[in-house]
């Protein structure tokens, strides 16, 4: 079998994203996080529910479980029992989360699509970024607009995890910065540094991003993405 | 009713909320007539795709409530964007549930609605109206989010009876309902207007979601959500939603695009857009 590639790896640490989630509502957006959710689906977590978009939850093999339309997923929300995956257009050292504007939110540089369920999600449940491509652009020292909560606001975050093309990301640090929890293999801490705006801290047991298992790599290659959409985004 | 007749309910500075998800089940038809006509300075409520996009083309727009403005498969809308960048439009932006929850506070003549959503985020400080309020029964501080009250609200849907009835053939209702129930006047646009006795031939009873209670007039208007999808009616229309977002190119692009599609009637536009 082919070496496991960079997007594999991402793959694998979105997926991880999940461990110990149980039953409950996973809404992944980009094009990696739906390949994540549903490799963990198809081995560690098996309970987690899924939906496609729809208005609808399916099942692994694609028969609709349940009905979702958009205000039954409001209604779960404070619940708890969700795990929402976001793609930031910008994310500082606490965690906040700019998916609104860039520059002067009155009159904005760049408009983007705007915070969504952001400021929600972030104080109900768990909520996790991923960036395809990490770079000062995104991990800035001071975000535009804060959409999702960080953790240095006064009211508690569930944000949970930062998972990049180089590495993983956690606030678990000591006063909840963002951390370097792991590093995808080839990837070296000064190039995470270098591309970061803002000083991050690297956690104690900093370890390697773990290689799929076979069973986990054929899932992905052969079944969950034969069309190797996850190479798209990186 | 026509297009005409519904557009004709609307005056300048009115808040109209507008019904559909993004680049799904959009009153179209509605739209492009209020684009025809000279009604301006709306503050639109939508949970906002290219009616909100189209709209702000038109200059029509003077404050957009939003949690998002987008097209689905093209993330962000070109024209929304290009008015916002230009500081052409007052914004209050606000997370997608507290949107509901403005929507049903209006809905349920309330003066607000306890929501945890906003704490912490920028909600709050960019829209120094909202409050907050202290639990009256424990230490909870939530935000108030306060009634979005519409004048008139404008939705699509699949199938109506003449006297405004509406049911949603697709997977979700959106808000629709809620903005009926939130505005003043409520005008629905649908694909086709039956006999009542008929709904029960194109759907189950929970299909009929929207009452004439709440519904002030009715207007067929087949494919009327073009180019947004309307299932099971018909798909987006994905080239032509894409021409739409090429038209922010250049001023010609757009006066074109203008001049093609939308400065004529709604005929004229169902026959080039066939």
């Amino acid at each position: 079998m082919n070496a496991v590639t960079r997007d594999e790896f991402c793959v694998i640490a979105c997926a991880e994203a999940l461990r110990g989630s149980g039953e409950i509502l996973v809404s992944p957006f980009g094009l990696i996080p739906p390949i994540a959710a549903r490799l963990a689906r198809a081995t560690f977590e098996p309970d987690i529910v899924l939906t496609d978009g729809e208005a609808r939850a399916l099942t692994a093999d694609g028969s609709i479980e349940s009905w979702f339309p958009f205000r039954f997923v409001f209604d779960l929300l404070s619940t708890g029992r969700r795990h929402v995956f976001m793609v930031p257009v910008q994310i500082d050292r606490f965690g906040n989360m700019n998916l609104s504007s860039v520059g002067d939110h009155r009159h904005p540089k760049v408009q983007m699509i705007g915070c969504r369920g952001a400021p929600g999600n972030t104080i109900a449940h768990a909520t996790s970024y991923w960036v395809p491509r990490h770079s000062t652009r995104v991990f800035v020292e001071e975000v535009d607009f804060v959409s999702g909560v960080g953790h240095d606001r006064d009211v508690e975050s569930q944000t949970r995890y930062v998972i990049s093309n180089l590495g993983v990301f956690d606030f678990d640090s000591p006063d909840r910065r963002m951390q370097l929890r792991s590093l995808h293999p080839g990837v070296t801490i000064e190039e995470v540094q270098s591309n970061t705006g803002f000083e991050l801290a690297v956690a104690d047991d900093l370890v390697e991003t773990r290689d799929p298992t076979p069973e986990e790599l054929t899932l992905i290659r052969e079944t969950l993405d034969p069309d190797d959409n996850r190479k798209q985004e990186l | 009713m026509s297009l005409d007749d519904v557009v004709a309910h609307l005056s300048d500075g009115m808040t109209i909320g507008i019904g559909g998800w993004g680049s799904r089940r959009k009153p179209m038809s509605l739209v492009r007539a209020i684009c025809r006509s000279p009604v301006k300075d709306l503050t639109v409520v939508s949970y906002g795709g290219a009616d909100v996009g189209l709209l702000c083309a038109y200059k029509k727009v003077r404050k957009v409530v939003f949690g998002f403005v987008t097209l689905d498969s093209i993330p962000l809308e070109p024209h929304f964007r290009g008015a916002r960048q230009r500081g052409e439009i007052e914004v209050m932006e606000i997370d997608e549930g507290m949107f509901q929850w403005g929507l049903y506070a209006a809905a349920n003549r309330l003066p607000f609605m306890p929501t945890r959503a906003g704490l912490g985020s920028d909600v709050l400080t960019t829209n120094p109206e909202l409050k907050t309020v202290a639990s009256p029964y424990g230490d909870d501080e939530v935000v108030a989010m306060p009634p979005l009250k519409l004048d008139v609200a404008l939705v699509h849907m699949n199938r109506a009876d003449a006297s405004g009835n509406a049911q949603y053939l697709g997977p979700d209702i959106y808000f629709d309902d809620l903005m009926c129930m939130a505005a003043e006047k409520a005008f629905v646009s649908c694909e086709r207007i039956v006999p009542t006795e008929d709904f029960a031939k194109e759907g189950s009873l929970h299909t009929l979601r929207i009452s004439r209670i709440y519904v002030d007039g009715v207007v067929e208007t087949p494919r009327g959500a073009h180019f947004t999808s309307c299932v099971p009616d018909y798909e987006r229309d994905e080239k032509f939603q894409n021409e739409y977002a090429k038209s922010t190119a250049s001023e010609d692009a757009w006066a074109q695009f203008k001049t093609t599609y939308i400065d004529v009637d709604e005929d004229e536009y169902q026959r080039a857009t066939a």
